[in-house]
């Protein structure tokens, strides 16, 4: 009896480890407080500087990687934050940044990246790096990206991570948003991730 | 050339705790192997052989870029799998290896160290605990949201690969104990049968539902993106097909084993 007892308490603290921590609000998405690591990065902006993540301390952020050469998920991704956006109050919005990572260095000037985020909203700021960075980046939040084969004319699909990943003003990470949740979902949660102070 | 075999056997995410591990497991036999050849009693080749040949397997898929695939794809992850839970723990198992790192303790430490592990020895040994964990850590680690944590998480990531390794090793352990039940109070082989029976129809059944299942069961691939294009519904079927098959030809091989050894017992005591 003792023994079943030890292995029940066994699989009893696997569920245990498996859990994780909690942001204290409640998130449509998946709070992920704890599963992964602070927001942290040195990439080159939209005028071609190197941006950190000093640069957005006080402000939420929701991370995103994509490509703008892309027919399908990043423009419908980037036009349902914009259009949650856009139900937030002024002094909501002000608070939060979406940063759209590409993971197309070789195409995606940061000239292009400008002329293509601001197309959305201004609160998306694009940004790029080299492609150690972008392994390294990639990795740091368990996604990847790989290249299709180019067509006659060069151009390519890039395959990548379609999540969102949401962090509070202090650069913790809170929220994984899936690239389908309804605009109204991802307005409670950017609303959310901004309460926490 | 050895470039590119240099960037294949570079870990994908290093790991200190699995470099240990290994570590400390190679260098337990080596010593343990050079006490009992120093006594005239090595284990035998092929037993050493198929030490190695499992420590190897179980390094290379956890610890090489064999460990980026399996993070981006479902039926790699599913590979990794049947090499930890099954093949390698296998082939670790039928080499027989308590005697050999049980002279790595010594004289003077293994019997305080016996008695320190017996009571979780007599826990994890036990055929229906074995069993229940073998199955239960399929399972586990293949509930759809369990399975997305760990796929995110660092932490739960390592645990789910250490635990399947781990509960493999123990598992087949007790199954392929080449010692006789009447003087080691082993599992009778009958038992081991059994085990093998009740191990084997859960997993068909899991590797079926996983494989006819609606594409989009593991939806953290397609959201973390794949390592290469390759359609969801492949994937799955690919992955599910691996936790079908394989594992249950495993079973196969095992009861195999155990045949043999149950009737060598039974000609010595016999004749």
């Amino acid at each position: 009896m003792v023994r079943y007892l030890s292995a029940a308490l066994l699989v009893a603290s696997l569920f245990w480890l498996a859990g994780c921590g909690s942001s204290g609000v409640s998130f449509n998405g998946k709070d992920i407080t704890g599963l992964m690591p602070d927001l942290e990065f040195s990439l080159k902006g939209e005028g071609g500087e190197t941006v950190t993540q000093a640069r957005y301390q006080g402000e939420a952020v929701v991370l995103f990687f994509g490509y703008t050469h892309c027919p399908d998920f990043c423009p419908t991704t980037l036009t349902a934050l914009a259009q949650a956006l856009n139900k937030l109050s002024d002094q909501e919005r002000e608070q939060i940044r979406v940063l759209f990572v590409s993971v197309d260095p070789e195409r995606d000037t940061p000239e292009l990246l400008a002329k293509y985020t601001a197309y959305f909203s201004p609160r998306v700021d694009g940004l790029t790096g080299d492609q150690e960075t972008l392994r390294e980046l990639t990795k740091r939040y368990r996604t990847t990206y790989s290249y299709g084969e180019p067509n006659e004319s060069g151009a390519y699909l890039v395959n990548h991570g379609l999540a969102m990943y949401g962090f509070d003003r202090h650069g913790k990470v809170r929220l994984f948003m899936r690239n389908d949740q309804p605009v109204d979902q991802i307005a409670e949660d950017l609303r959310a991730l901004v309460s926490i102070q | 050339m050895l470039h590119t075999l240099y960037g294949a056997l570079t870990p994908y995410i290093f790991s200190p705790i699995t470099v240990l591990l290994f570590l400390l497991a190679v260098t337990a036999y080596l010593v343990g192997w050079r006490r009992l050849a120093a006594r005239g009693r090595p284990p035998s080749a092929w037993r050493s052989l198929s030490f190695f040949l499992g420590v190897l397997l179980c390094y290379l898929v956890m610890h090489t870029q064999f460990d980026y695939y399996s993070r981006y794809m479902f039926f790699v992850h599913r590979g990794q799998h049947l090499v930890l839970h099954h093949l390698g723990a296998f082939l670790i198992a039928l080499a027989n290896p308590l005697p050999v790192l049980a002279a790595c303790a010594g004289d003077r430490h293994f019997p305080r160290l016996a008695a320190v592990l017996r009571p979780v020895r007599r826990v994890l040994f036990d055929p229906v605990v074995a069993t229940v964990l073998f199955v239960g850590l399929i399972f586990f680690w293949l509930s759809p949201s369990i399975h997305f944590d760990a796929m995110l998480s660092l932490r739960l990531y390592e645990l789910m690969n250490w635990s399947m390794l781990v509960d493999g090793v123990i598992f087949w352990l007790v199954i392929l104990d080449p010692r006789d039940p009447d003087r080691a109070h082993t599992s009778r082989f009958g038992v081991r049968f059994l085990m093998l029976v009740a191990a084997l129809f859960p997993q068909i059944l899991l590797g079926a539902y996983i494989t006819f299942a609606d594409a989009g069961l593991y939806d953290v691939y397609a959201i973390c993106g794949r390592a290469f294009a390759i359609d969801a519904a492949t994937d799955q079927v690919l992955g599910g097909l691996l936790t079908w098959i394989p594992p249950a030809m495993m079973t196969i091989v095992g009861a195999l084993v155990v045949l043999r050894l149950y009737l060598r017992y039974d000609s010595e005591k016999g004749g």
